[in-house]
């Protein structure tokens, strides 16, 4: 294709990729380099009968000029990456000098606000995506080996997990192990305990968030190993079962190697996806227990009247960071692979 | 296929049954028991003695006088205005799958023929975009928007949600485009159809089954978007997850509980006939990136 007609087809898709999510990068870049004016503060003396007062107020009419004029606040420098709520270098460097043991140090290095979010952020990532490859592996299986007219219901159901509003989904789960909910009011009839509720320990709402993220994603895996093991070649199968390979032996030997790379692909889009949990959050109402970077962006954006960008954009760089940092070995595949085809 | 060795009933086929049946009870119990219980009183629904009473509506019985009520419905969609939150979330999902399958369709296309590095390029950026979390774009969004006072009305919201679908629609479409042979349009142009022209003769008319599948996607994330929806619309514009969100934060008062679960139902039924409909493209388009790598 001509440079010419590649620039026109391709014009639309591109800018709306630049403005809307390359330049907000920037923008975010820059927001993080300020923070919020100071409230413009009036002394006022005002003396009466029984002596002089000084009193402090806020000059809403200055403070809103000087906005006005510097939408963006004042220029921070590093410093909100630095401060508490963020990277805290100086909270982190006292951790260290001040814990005895490796366990001290990581109790107090979660009390800080980001590193409680990263923990939990990491947490689910890495725990939801390898249950999620061998839970949809063995249902991929299971449903492979059913009768032909059960595998369309099933694959219809097991659907909906997945394609539910997150939020929605979330609800529907958080209702039920409510503590006047079903499951949430027969657990507490096990264990004849009625003060009983997943939602009031910290491990038991991580655990309660995990299984969400497991529930909403296994269809996906499901799916796509479903779709690979059409695909295994029936000769390679029937080698292994004449020399006397037993079904597990064959699921061993043959399956599974033929479909890793699914699993690097579904391990790459379930590492994108779970890095930035966030509706379960909202839905479990789990803030107290449980949050991720994701969420503390939206709660230093919702903050009533005073939103602070500059806190906002400090966390979602580092996000991005993040998410570069994920994504890294697989760029760095694929440009191996494209130069090797390109040669 | 199957002969009569494979078939036999083992240990192993047993497990692997029991196991298949679990997960269907685990995948659609809670939606059959949300949708049940979204026509019972909340003193049902959420029912500290016997969890039987959201079965067979007790409570219901004694408070409206049936064992099925549709107050739930009534309080959301009328005394809430939840039909408003619908209709948004209509206009929104219309002209987003719109506007980034025509915005799609044409990058795709020049993608999947273009051999030059630069194609390369914006795949991979399309990638590193794609992976971007929302709510870090969303960030970089509201301070410029609330500055060119564009914050909180519809259009803003179809095409930050178009830019955010552009990444995903770009590759669904670039890996189907590359599976229609290039003879077709190049013949076309060698009996002197400019590339464009090519492009509405030809590739238009074989288009559409890769066109229905990505739309799909595009639809569930226009539809499902909870973090854009939230932070760029302002309440009178509100779609409906959002809607839904502000739901729970204004409803713990007795009985209110019920329009937050009467909404999540009503939300959940169109995707449900969505799958109904279009089981077959929606598992097809899973697959698509995955078995061709």
């Amino acid at each position: 294709m001509k440079h010419r007609s590649f620039f026109w087809f391709i014009l639309p898709t591109l800018s709306a990729m630049i403005l809307f999510i390359a330049l907000p990068i920037v923008s975010v870049a820059i927001q993080s380099l300020y923070i919020e004016h100071e409230q413009v503060l009036v002394v006022t003396e005002s003396c009466g009968p029984f002596g002089c007062n000084e009193t402090t107020t806020v000059d809403t009419e200055a403070s809103a000029a000087l906005q006005e004029e510097q939408p963006l606040g004042r220029f921070n420098g590093l410093g909100t990456y630095t401060n508490r709520a963020h990277l805290a270098f100086a909270e982190v460097g006292a951790a260290w000098s001040a814990s005895e043991s490796m366990s001290d140090f990581f109790s107090r290095l979660l009390n800080l606000p980001f590193y409680w979010a990263l923990a939990f952020t990491l947490t689910y990532t890495f725990v939801v995506t390898p249950f999620v490859l061998v839970l949809g592996l063995a249902i991929a299986v299971g449903v492979n080996n059913l009768p032909r007219i059960f595998k369309g219901p099933t694959i219809f159901v097991s659907l909906l997990p997945m394609i539910v509003t997150p939020l929605v989904g979330a609800l529907i789960l958080f209702w039920m192990v409510d503590g006047d909910g079903v499951i949430g009011a027969t657990l507490q009839n096990i264990f004849n305990d009625p003060s009983l509720s997943l939602k009031a320990n910290t491990s038991l709402v991580w655990v309660m968030l995990i299984v969400y993220g497991i529930w909403s994603s296994l269809p996906f895996s499901f799916i796509v190993f479903y779709a690979g093991l059409q695909t295994v070649p029936s000769d390679t199968m029937e080698a292994a079962q004449i020399d006397g390979a037993t079904k597990w032996q064959r699921m061993i030997h043959v399956v599974v190697p033929h479909l890793m790379p699914l699993v690097v692909f579904i391990s790459l889009i379930q590492l994108m996806d779970n890095f930035r949990v966030f509706e379960p959050i909202i839905s479990f109402q789990a803030e107290a227990h449980a949050r991720s970077l994701s969420w503390i962006i939206y709660n230093d954006l919702i903050a009533a009247g005073n939103p602070l960008y500059g806190s906002a954009g400090a966390t979602s760089i580092l996000t991005i960071l993040g998410v570069a940092f994920l994504l890294m070995p697989v760029l760095i595949r694929t440009w191996r692979d494209f130069n090797r085809k390109s040669t | 296929m199957a002969t009569k060795a494979e078939s036999r009933i083992t240990p192993l086929s047993i497990f692997s049954v029991t196991f298949v049946i679990l997960w269907v009870i685990i995948a659609s119990f809670p939606f059959l028991w949300t949708a049940w219980g979204s026509f019972k009183v909340q003193g049902d629904f959420f029912s500290k003695a016997d969890w039987t009473n959201a079965i067979f509506g007790v409570r219901t019985m004694v408070e409206t006088g049936g064992t099925f009520t549709m107050n739930g419905y009534e309080g959301a969609w009328i005394q809430e205005e939840f039909w408003r939150a619908v209709l948004n979330t209509g206009i929104v999902v219309v002209f987003t799958v719109t506007i980034s399958l025509t915005f799609g369709t044409l990058g795709g296309y020049a993608l999947a023929r273009s051999g030059y590095k630069y194609a390369f390029w914006i795949l991979m950026a399309a990638l590193v975009f794609r992976a971007m979390p929302h709510i870090t774009l969303v960030s970089g969004y509201l301070l410029p928007f609330f500055e060119w006072n564009i914050w909180g009305i519809l259009p803003t919201t179809i095409i930050v949600l178009v830019a955010i679908n552009q990444p995903f629609t770009l590759w669904m479409l670039h890996s189907f485009f590359l599976n229609i042979p290039k003879d077709l349009d190049e013949s076309a142009m060698v009996d002197g159809c400019t590339r464009f022209q090519a492009f509405r003769h030809v590739i238009i008319p074989v288009m559409w089954p890769g066109v229905i599948t990505t739309g799909l996607f595009s639809f569930l994330l226009a539809y499902n978007d909870f973090t854009v929806t939230r932070m760029l619309l302002s309440q009178e514009n509100e779609t409906m997850i959002p809607k839904i969100q502000s739901f729970l934060g204004s409803t713990q008062v007795e009985g209110n509980v019920m329009f937050a679960v009467a909404a999540v139902v009503s939300a959940t039924v169109p995707l449900i006939i969505l799958i109904m409909f279009f089981q077959r493209q929606i598992v097809s388009g899973l697959t698509a990136g995955a078995v061709k790598g």
